[in-house]
């Protein structure tokens, strides 16, 4: 037993009321050591059957056991309760994805990030769904263009110009930054909760459809538009590109993204 | 501060096509301070503006632009402009489609700089 396990273990002994179980059953479930895992946690759940995260750790071990089904039982039934709970859209994204449902996974996965934008572990899940998702199109796609001449001849094109789709998926282009180099994948699921949010306060605030949305920052100002139904479009230049030369900048590109995503379509 | 900022609130208003402009927390969007002409709805404005400026603010973060110093959202019957003011609050204005974006900016920023 290792020492961390062992003082986890310890606590939970001390006091086998008390929340300790989380974190034992955490570990025990890490460690592989699942049947002592179940014993925990639902000794734990005896004390506190309403408490979420208990049976969002059950669920988990569940699918470590492989008894995918009665994970995703008590997952639906905690989202029942709590509809934006972070730990259960995950654990469905996941076994969406696992059964090749890139669209369920995404949507569950997307209300996660959407519900906990912090969490790193989603963020990561969406990336490895996107990446599937997209291999996936490109292999349905015989002769499609992978996406990154979406904007060629374009000022900025392969560095400041990035199409997604409503679900945070990069469609193409590119968004580089100095520091981290391509940031396309994590911009593009932020992209898709800001647009969102964007559309829901212009109608709730009477502020009729939303048309843009313009961003001036320290470093550089962004330009977020909707070229079709489907698609978003971000463009970002620096400051010294004013804020109305960019809208312009952004309608020529949404008109090359239109085009191209007609071109798709054929 | 929601007194320092009530007569910049005031300024803002002046500006044509503003129907309102308020203080608000960016952490939970509660109305700091506020100048609204009737109808308009203070505490939606306020909670929607926070939400957006934080989804907003992911993105400026996901694309390494610094921080975001002016936000404005255009639909086709309105507009909504935010400024990150000091002490975790939101100077916003909300306006019709005829309002002069260009001097609510510059209003709204002047008075993020001249507050103590």
């Amino acid at each position: 037993m290792t020492d961390e396990l062992s003082t986890l273990a310890d606590e939970y002994l001390r006091s086998p009321r008390s929340l300790a179980f989380l974190d034992l059953g955490e570990r025990l479930r890490t460690e592989g050591r699942l049947e002592a895992a179940v014993r925990v946690t639902l000794a734990g759940l005896e004390h506190y059957p309403t408490l979420s995260a208990a049976h969002d750790l059950y669920a988990r071990i569940l699918v470590d056991i492989g008894d995918l089904d009665r994970a995703r039982g008590i997952w639906l039934r905690l989202l029942e309760r709590d509809p934006r709970h972070a730990g259960a859209l995950k654990g469905l994204g996941c076994l969406d994805y696992w059964s090749g449902d890139f669209d369920g996974a995404l949507d569950h996965l997307e209300l996660a990030l959407s519900a906990d934008p912090t969490n790193r572990s989603v963020v990561q899940a969406l990336m490895l769904v996107r990446d599937a998702a997209d291999t996936a199109d490109l292999d349905a796609e015989t002769g499609a263009s992978s996406g990154q001449h979406v904007f060629r001849g374009l000022d900025g094109a392969g560095r400041g110009m990035l199409l997604a789709d409503r679900r945070g998926r990069t469609l193409g282009g590119r968004l580089e930054t100095p520091d981290r180099g391509d940031a396309s994948e994590e911009a593009a699921a932020y992209l898709a909760a800001a647009a969102r949010e964007a559309a829901r306060t212009a109608r709730m605030l009477d502020l009729g459809a939303w048309e843009w949305l313009t961003v001036e920052a320290g470093a550089a100002n962004l330009h977020v538009s909707a070229p079709d139904e489907r698609s978003l479009l971000l463009v970002t230049r620096d400051r010294s590109v004013p804020a109305g030369r960019l809208a312009r900048l952004a309608e020529r590109a949404a008109e090359a993204a239109r085009a191209w995503l007609e071109g798709q379509q054929l | 501060m929601s007194d320092r900022f009530g007569e910049a609130l005031d300024r803002i208003t002046r500006v044509g096509g503003v129907l309102g402009a308020l203080l608000v927390s960016a952490e939970d969007g509660l109305i700091v301070s506020d100048a609204l002409m009737e109808g308009v709805r203070g505490p939606a404005v306020a909670a929607l503006a926070a939400s957006l400026a934080r989804r907003c603010g992911l993105v400026a973060g996901a694309a390494d632009v610094g921080v975001i110093r002016f936000l404005h959202l255009q639909g086709t019957d309105g507009i909504l402009t935010i400024v990150p003011a000091r002490e975790g609050t939101l100077l916003v204005s909300v306006g019709s489609s005829e309002m002069n974006v260009g001097l609510a900016r510059l209003e709204m920023l002047r008075a993020v700089e001249v507050a103590p």
